[in-house]
């Protein structure tokens, strides 16, 4: 379907309207700007991850003029409302994790904030600790629950029991993924403010400002109007800033109320690392049957992720990661287990790509590991199970025509990357001995936008559009711009609607008593569902400014700018869309992102670095609305999941992480960044806005995949593991030298 | 204890504690763009140029500014506006934190590197971390704005 002629403003690739303020140093992040009117808050934690809590108290040292607050004292119902209400704000009893608030203390300076967290007594009682996943998954402790299993999903499709006694070939393979830190370069803050009327008003780095609202209004009892968040301009979040800012916020919203003053509570780096969420570590067993030509008859999977010890957003990560384990593949039959077991470590949550840079490790490691035993090159074998048009999904779905692209991103990735003529050369190169090896891999992935089955239509995003006396429309969205570029891109989608240019478009700063609630900032859903509410809002409104100003009004918006115009758009889906969520069956995204990737590396057998040399990635994303920000999210997301592969490891000693620094947990620099070549495809969606489909998280799925497969290229040896260290890499070498 | 030094180009006189990092003394005189990424001299955020050299200012202790020229991003109005204007262009600039240092970073290699070309661009500013981007982009935007300047 090629793209209506007359676009003007939807895939212009316009520079990001706000690069100015944030280069010049003109933008103030929140830590930034010195706020001597406010306390310091901080945490008192737990530094054993399983204790009874005996007690907390004052020694005679606590300056009198700080603030403690205990379980005991909280003025609020103990709970951070997610997914469940099973995490107190402080632990009461017992503790949980390591890290785990056991109090909190505020103070009017930093000196006295150090006294006052010096004179705090902990006492605790160490009990075991449940720290290991084949531990919870054995129901020790319990952690959580009668079992530990915070969560379990299914997916059963016919019959798999037969189709695997029919098969030729049955591959079964384990594959697992560590921890992955965010490390957005600006660390967590809030700055929270008592208001008069007894409510609170919050202000930080943030990426669902109605998470925090909601987690404040149910803790605090207080109704909607006297709870007011607002995001300041956000350093980068990755999903580390979806969930873990409720947790801030409230800590500070309860110092706040307490001391009647504000209170910062910005973290350093060290104790961001040390004590936010990280993606969930997981294991996969994952055994396919296939038939005499390669084509899959049915997959038997188990994947596990280790929640730690609340559930916070866990349910959500695994149902995505059962929803994707399959992989872009025609899978006639299957048996899908997913779980995600409790542990007494400190809970994970959101990262990029949530459940489905596990999933689709596992999937592409385990495709690559059938086409040796079966003699096929990866690439051929994908091609032959690939899904088309008509296909369906383990889970029900059928794709609609024009909804798949799994075809089409592989061959052009294969054309373009050159694929079959660089494996040719990274042999023959490889052929010569010497230290240095060349590899070369090939990964298939998808991405669900939106969130899933009909969490839109129970979230109802909500949008508003305000034209104002200058006749610029300013934007009312909960969206929040975090460096992905949705102040860039609805403004961009605002003015093709309107037909105005973009100049005439202002993005207003989240903040809940002025923009409705648009859901969360989060599920790569910002373009493609908040996009489409907002061309349906902009629509209303050039309508109602065309009946102000009368047929004849050649700018009919800037005529009826002084008559107050709003107009204001829920969410509302097809209604072709089918799905039940009791038994995770039927359409369960509305728009499918695809991908594939190309990577080739170099690895140095003495030392068993291994160095990104080339990443070749087509993504079909729908409608690249600027393709200039794309592409850069296309890069930023690949390199996540290149590192995830193989560079960034946190390690856990005793239920802490031990690695908690910049200078102990590595992320790429510029000699870590292979050259990317980027392209990018569109294949219209009828349920985004001019097309668009979700991209965030997309390209995160790629990395690990595509980087193990090229390892494995390169030395002829299997990898099983996200991060494969040079340890690894060198304890199999020795093996298979042996 | 009082320094006295030059910061992006005018004489200041402040008052600074021994132990105070240089990076705490800009925020306190009301320079902000320079961002505190780590603390650990790790990330290159708090990049300044002292005496013409980059130097990670959470690192480097306030008294040790005494008697010295210090610039921040604020004193590179132009430099900044037309980097900037590359880095947006090729996607590079996203969430915007790295952002000052690494202009500060990119003018020191412009006047200390003749014509780098990217392996050169790559090693002066492995220091200069990003964790939105891919690097790629950003090395582009950079050779332009090198080859504009000249
Ligand atoms: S804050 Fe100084 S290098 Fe990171
Ligand atoms: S743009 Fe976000 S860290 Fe560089």
């Amino acid at each position: 379907m090629p793209a209506p002629p007359d676009r003007r403003h939807v895939g212009a690739p316009l520079p990001r309207l706000d690069a100015w303020g944030k280069v010049t140093g003109a933008t103030t992040f929140l830590s930034d700007e010195p706020r001597s009117d406010a306390w310091l808050g901080a945490a008192v934690r737990s530094p054993l991850p399983h204790a009874r809590l005996v007690s907390v108290s004052k020694t005679a040292a606590f300056p009198p003029q700080a603030v403690l607050l205990t379980a005991a004292d909280l003025p609020c119902a103990n709970l951070v409302a997610m997914v469940r209400e099973d995490l107190p704000l402080l632990a009461a009893d017992e503790v949980r994790f390591a890290t785990q608030p056991v109090a909190l203390v505020a103070a009017p300076d930093r000196e006295t904030l150090k006294a006052a967290l010096a004179a705090v007594a902990v006492e605790l009682e160490e009990l075991p600790a449940v720290l290991d996943l084949d531990a919870a998954l054995r129901g020790e402790g319990p952690v959580w629950g009668a079992d530990n299993v915070v969560a379990e999903y299914r997916i059963d499709r016919g019959d798999p029991d037969a189709a695997f006694a029919s098969a030729v070939t049955v591959v079964e393979g384990t594959y697992s993924t560590g921890y992955q830190e965010h490390m957005y370069l600006e660390p967590q803050g809030v700055v929270a403010t008592p208001r008069p009327d007894g409510g609170v008003e919050i202000l930080g780095s943030l990426q669902c400002p109605y998470y925090i609202h909601n987690a404040l209004k149910r803790a605090l009892g207080l109704d909607g109007d006297r709870v007011v968040v607002r995001q300041s301009p956000t350093g980068g979040a990755f999903g580390g800033k979806e969930d873990y800012p409720s947790i801030l916020a409230l800590q500070a919203a309860v110092l706040a109320l307490r001391c009647g003053q504000p209170v910062s509570m910005i973290y350093e780096r060290r104790e961001d690392v040390a004590c936010t969420t990280k993606r969930h570590p997981s294991r996969t067993r994952y055994r396919s049957a296939f038939d005499g030509e390669g084509r899959l008859l049915a997959v038997d999977i188990d994947l596990v992720l280790d929640a730690g010890a609340f559930t916070t957003l866990s349910p959500v990560v695994l149902s995505r990661g059962v929803l994707h384990v399959a992989g872009p593949y025609r899978v006639p039959h299957a048996r899908i287990r997913g779980r995600t077991v409790a542990t007494h470590t400190p809970p994970n949550g959101a990262f990029r790509g949530f459940g489905v840079p596990k999933a689709a490790f596992a999937c592409e490691r385990q495709m690559d590991r059938a086409a040796r035993r079966l003699g096929l090159d990866p690439a051929e074998l994908r091609r032959r199970n690939l899904v088309r048009d008509g296909d369906t999904f383990v889970f029900g779905q059928t794709l609609r025509p024009g909804m798949a692209a799994a075809d089409l991103v592989l061959e052009r990735v294969l054309d373009r990357s050159g694929y079959e003529q660089r494996r040719r050369e990274a042999r023959a190169f490889n052929a010569g001995g010497g230290p240095l090896r060349r590899g070369v891999g090939v990964t298939l992935t998808m991405h669900g936008g939106g969130f899933t089955g009909d969490g839109e239509d129970r979230i109802k995003g909500k949008v508003a559009v305000r034209l104002d006396p200058d006749g610029l429309v300013t934007l009312l969205v909960s969206s929040v711009e975090m460096g992905q570029g949705a102040a860039t891109v609805l403004p961009q989608i605002a003015a093709e609607a309107l037909g105005l240019p973009v100049g005439r478009i202002r993005f207003h700063q989240p903040d809940t008593s002025a923009v409705p609630d648009s859901g969360p900032t989060v599920a790569s859903r910002t373009t493609m569902v908040v996009g489409r509410i907002l061309v349906a809002a902009c629509r209303q409104l050039a309508d109602k400014a065309r009946a102000f100003a009368g047929d004849k009004a050649a700018d009919p918006l800037l005529a009826a700018g002084h008559a107050g115009l709003t107009a204001t758009a829920v969410y509302e889906s097809d209604p072709d869309i089918d799905w039940d969520q009791s038994t995770m069956h039927g359409d369960a995204y509305q728009g499918w992102s695809w991908a594939a990737a190309v990577a080739e590396v170099e690895v140095d057998v003495d030392t068993m670095e291994v160095r990104p040399v080339r990443l070749t990635h087509v993504v079909e994303i729908g409608c690249a609305v600027n393709p200039v920000l794309c592409v850069g999210q296309v890069e930023g997301g690949a390199l996540q999941g290149l590192a995830w592969g193989h560079l960034e490891e946190m390690k856990l000693k005793d239920g802490r992480y031990w690695n908690d620094r910049m200078s102990t947990y590595i992320i790429p620099t510029s000699l870590d960044a292979p050259d990317f070549d980027v392209e990018l495809a569109e294949l219209p969606s009828p349920r985004g806005p001019f097309g668009a489909k979700g991209l965030g998280e997309l390209p995160l799925n790629a990395g690990a995949p595509a980087l193990a497969a090229a390892v494995e290229d390169a030395l002829d040896i299997e990898v099983f593991e996200a991060p494969v260290t040079p340890e690894i890499l060198l304890a199999r070498w020795r093996e298979v030298s042996r | 204890m009082n320094i006295s030094l030059e910061l992006n180009g005018r004489p200041a006189t402040w008052d600074v504690e021994p132990g105070e990092a240089l990076l705490d003394a800009l925020r306190r005189h009301g320079v902000l763009s320079v961002k505190r990424g780590c603390d650990t001299a790790s990330c290159g955020t708090c990049t300044v140029l002292l005496d013409g050299a980059p130097v990670p200012s959470c690192a480097v202790p306030a008294p040790r500014a005494d008697g010295r020229a210090v610039i921040t991003v604020e004193g590179l109005p132009d430099e900044a506006a037309r980097l900037g204007a590359c880095l947006a262009a090729e996607g590079a600039d996203q969430c915007g934190f790295c952002a000052p240092g690494l202009v500060v970073a990119v003018v020191a290699m412009s006047r200390e590197l003749e014509d780098p070309d990217e392996a050169a661009i790559n090693h002066y500013l492995a220091g200069n971390l990003c964790r939105c981007g891919g690097y790629v982009s950003q090395t582009r935007a950079i050779r332009r704005y090198l080859q504009e300047a000249r």
